[in-house]
């Protein structure tokens, strides 16, 4: 049994703007993240928990304190190495594919940048675990709906067979139905390739599907840290934490 | 009971023209609102903002609409001009939409465009005007009015602007409101707030509720009754506070595919859509009531 998380922010800082206009966005944002576990950052908008996640995936190199990923310390700007072993699936299927390449374009891509070899293989592999098949390896993102495009994204994120997938709330922008497929898409896809989950969203009940552990972000903090059973129970220290409880039980 | 109803649509029909013919979103949808709140719930693409739209006549221009009648307190909507439909707009039949961030004019302080509403529909000087904005930013819960009737859009809050957009469209005491989506945008934890002053200023008035969402529960929660629409059409008609019970395959399948936060779940059982559903017909007027 390995011991070491695979992924550990230890006092992680982030501060926007200069001068008088400096604004500490971060503040002393620590947890761990177990190889093959699923960690969910939880709050409000502007809670900051899409800047941990951006400072994570190497979007922002200018924070302060450190992120160790399997056990080292990683610098702010980060390697091709780094990028071969985590992805990040965005919220808007619709913004985060390019309009113009087919999807067997968009996943040949990071095939060539971390040279693989049988790329057509693994393009066709990919397709059919996330439910598409090879038939939409021609299709434009406007021949797709929704639901279809975020399993694209995801296909991206997985060709290269990354170790620790980012999840910048990879259902909010989809009907329910829809997020359900997706959903269920991503606990299979987890258990079949032992993958590692860091997610961030405002729905806790979406959140605690996929999650093990919960920590709910306010103003730049985690304030608490929840197993997912203790949210189902309601079991929480913080104010704030009930509070967002009791709105998402609603 | 038979209340006469504020709105009144038979055999709705919009479509629009494409190279490969008319895209049918609405398909004959028939409906009745009195002074009540009544939810219309469906996915995206099953025409229930087109629906919204098409009482105002704000739907697209290019657009196809057919109705056997589409009236409002008696007033034929399909067949009123648009300087009839000026006076209706904000005044006796408001909309209040998802975003207070692009709705909001950006450059115009949060107060004066308030009372702009009121003063387009009332003959009123400057002063009372404001009075009557002023009392109108208290009764959606704005602590400190005369602070706030100087900001700008940019200076509130998700959830204090749509607080703005309410206290707009309300000022003119509309007899009807239609909400699309009024609260998607913003965090659950105001959410609740938002629909609550919402709620409370539709019943105080007496005035009708047409609250448009995908959130199934929000609806069942501060509506009295609940149209669910799937493919342009609506499929099932239930009080509120039945929606767990719903019937139809589409709406319990909608239901059952959220995640729960009371217990854990496996796999979510994903909604297989019937082809029938498509072809059964709207329900008629009579079902709705």
């Amino acid at each position: 049994m390995n011991q070491q998380p695979l992924l550990e922010m230890a006092s992680l800082e982030i501060h926007f703007g200069r001068g008088r206009g400096r604004v500490k966005a971060i503040e002393e944002v620590s947890f761990k993240l177990a190889r093959g576990g699923a960690y969910g950052l939880i709050g409000e908008s502007g809670c900051g928990k899409s800047s941990v996640l951006r400072a994570i995936a190497g979007l922002n190199d200018h924070y302060g304190g450190s992120i160790l990923f399997d056990g080292r310390e990683l610098s702010p700007r980060r390697d091709k190495h780094w990028f071969k072993r985590v992805q990040m699936v965005f919220q808007d299927p619709y913004a985060s594919l390019h309009p113009r390449k087919t999807v067997a374009k968009v996943l040949r891509e990071p095939l060539r940048i971390h040279r693989f070899k049988d790329e057509e293989r693994r393009i066709d592999r990919v397709l059919d675990e996330v439910g598409l098949g090879a038939a939409f390896r021609y299709r434009y993102p406007h021949q797709l709906s929704g639901g279809q495009r975020q399993r694209v994204a995801i296909a991206r994120a997985l060709v290269i067979e990354p170790e620790l997938l980012l999840l910048d709330e990879p259902t909010s922008a989809l009907d329910v139905s829809v997020q359900a497929e997706i959903l269920n898409l991503l606990v299979r896809l987890r258990a079949e390739r032992g993958l590692t989950y860091l997610m961030v969203s405002h729905d806790l009940a979406v959140v605690t599907h996929l999650c093990e552990r919960v920590g709910m972000m306010h103003a730049g903090r985690i304030v608490e840290e929840l197993d997912e059973a203790d949210v189902r129970a309601g079991h929480t220290r913080e104010a704030y934490t009930r509070a967002f409880l009791a709105a998402s039980a609603a | 009971m038979t209340e006469p109803s504020l709105l009144e649509i038979e055999d709705l029909k919009i479509g629009f023209p494409t190279p490969r013919g008319l895209h049918q979103v609405v398909r004959g949808v028939s409906l009745r609102i009195g002074r009540e709140k009544v939810g219309i719930v469906g996915e995206s693409g099953s025409g229930k903002s087109q629906t919204g739209r098409a009482v105002l006549k704000m739907t697209p221009k290019h657009a196809r609409i057919e109705a056997k009648r589409m009236s409002f307190d008696g007033i034929d909507l399909h067949a009123a001009s648009e300087r009839q439909m000026r006076r209706i707009r904000g005044n006796r039949i408001s909309m209040i939409l998802q975003d207070p961030k692009f709705s909001l004019n950006p450059l115009i302080r949060v107060g004066t465009q308030v009372s702009e509403a009121y003063r387009l529909h009332h003959r009123i000087n400057a002063a009372q005007a404001r009075r009557r904005t002023l009392e109108m930013l208290e009764s959606v819960r704005i602590r400190d009015p005369e602070r706030v009737y100087r900001l700008f859009p940019h200076e509130l809050s998700g959830g204090m602007g749509q607080r703005v957009m309410i206290a707009m469209m309300l000022i003119s005491e509309p007899e009807l409101i239609i909400a699309d989506e009024p609260t998607s945008a913003l965090d659950v934890t105001v959410r609740r707030q938002v629909m609550e002053v919402l709620g409370e200023l539709v019943e105080r008035r007496g005035a009708g509720l047409m609250l448009i969402s995908h959130d199934l529960n929000l609806v069942a929660e501060y509506c009295d009754r609940v149209l669910v629409m799937y493919a342009g059409r609506i499929v099932e008609a239930l009080p509120a506070r039945e929606l767990h019970q719903a019937r139809h395959p589409y709406t319990r399948g909608l239901l059952e595919s959220l995640p729960r936060l009371d217990r854990k779940r496996g796999l979510l059982p994903v909604l297989s859509r019937d082809p029938a559903w498509r072809e059964a017909p709207s329900l008629p007027l009579e079902e709705i009531r």
